[in-house]
């Protein structure tokens, strides 16, 4: 057992070294000037608003259920935008093969 | 062009003709149609042209295409890792077509493609159900665990589920709006602004120095386009390869 890690960490090592291993530094994120963050943003929450609202109104037509769903839809839109916004702050964590 | 009656006339730029005469008109064949052709071929040139040689020391033009592969290839490494490879070819050719869409619109006389809703959203539409059939294939069933985080409360699945779908298709809308929006309002401005000049411009003695200002407002506008039609065309092809990670990794 306690060779075999030592083999792994010296593979880890051996593959680091001939840059084998890239690590996933500088995710190379979209940039972060204050205002394309605020832009993107805003962008994020219309557009979980407009599919949460058109989704509220096709079923609501669909079903004859005016306005209930489309109500249930929009107030569900609107946590959608809020959740994209703090997507957009704390990115869902990466891989879980990271190590760190 | 700029001036119709003397007001200002900033969305003509953006209608559709049909061209090549009749037929044309058959099969709705537009001048953004043709800026669509232009971009494939341009791109589809620059990359044969500086792949065919494959000179040891690139001249110019090889070095123009090999970093904008690069370029491509070092993102969806870094953003979706080493299984990422098999799709570059898809990003690298969204990218390239947005690129030169967002570019071809730059030069006078020349039509947008990326500035019209339905372009954007096609294109946001293929990137969508790509990266959705990618998930499916590659995790099965086990796919629509995505819409619900482990070891959040079972009792919230009712509202947690419907706010994951919608926040996952919002990509789409978001995706497309954005490239779209930027497009419209850059040209929108441009256009604004040159009309400015040539209103300005007709005021008798004074006019030519008080239209210098929107002139230079233009030119820093025109800089600015460029630098608009390099960004977005580098945010669609960074959120397609986050997307394509999410599509691979799951969560």
């Amino acid at each position: 057992m306690n060779e075999r890690d030592g083999f792994e960490e010296r593979l880890r090592q051996a593959r680091s070294k001939q840059g084998l291993d890239t690590p996933p530094a500088g995710r190379g994120k979209a940039p972060q000037s204050p205002w394309g963050f605020g832009l993107r943003a805003g962008v994020e929450v219309v557009s979980a608003l407009v599919v949460g609202i058109g989704l509220g109104f096709w079923l609501d037509r669909w079903l004859g259920t005016w306005p209930w769903l489309f109500l249930v839809f929009f107030v569900m839109g609107s946590a959608a935008g809020v959740l994209n916004v703090y997507r957009l702050f704390n990115p869902r964590p990466r891989s879980r093969t990271r190590s760190d | 062009m700029a001036t119709e009656g003397k007001t200002i006339d900033a969305l003509s730029q953006f209608e559709l003709s049909p061209i090549l005469g009749v037929v044309g008109k058959a099969v709705s064949f537009s001048q953004s149609n043709v800026f669509m052709l232009v971009a494939l071929l341009l791109s589809a040139g620059l990359m044969l042209g500086s792949a065919r040689r494959g000179a040891l020391i690139p001249g110019r033009f090889q070095a123009l295409g090999e970093s904008a592969y690069e370029f491509i290839a070092g993102m969806v490494r870094d953003q979706v890792g080493d299984e990422g490879k098999k799709y570059f070819p898809f990003v690298f050719s969204v990218f390239m077509f947005v690129l030169f869409g967002n570019l071809l619109g730059m030069l006078p006389y020349a039509f947008t493609f990326t500035s019209h809703i339905a372009v954007t959203l096609a294109l946001a539409v293929v990137v969508f159900l790509t990266v959705t059939v990618i998930a499916i294939a590659r995790h099965g069933w086990h796919f629509f665990s995505y819409f619900f985080p482990e070891g959040a409360p079972v009792w919230l699945a009712p509202i947690i589920i419907p706010v994951e779908v919608i926040s996952y298709f919002s990509r789409v809308v978001s995706l497309s709006v954005r490239l779209f929006a930027n497009m419209v309002a850059g040209h929108v401005m441009l256009k604004v602004f040159a009309t400015f000049v040539v209103l300005l411009g007709g005021l008798g003695v004074v006019g030519p120095f008080v239209a210098a200002l929107p002139l230079a407002v233009n030119i820093a506008l025109v800089g600015f386009e460029f630098l608009v039609a390099f960004l977005q065309a580098y945010v669609f092809a960074i959120l397609t390869s986050i997307y394509l990670h999410d599509a691979v990794h799951l969560h």
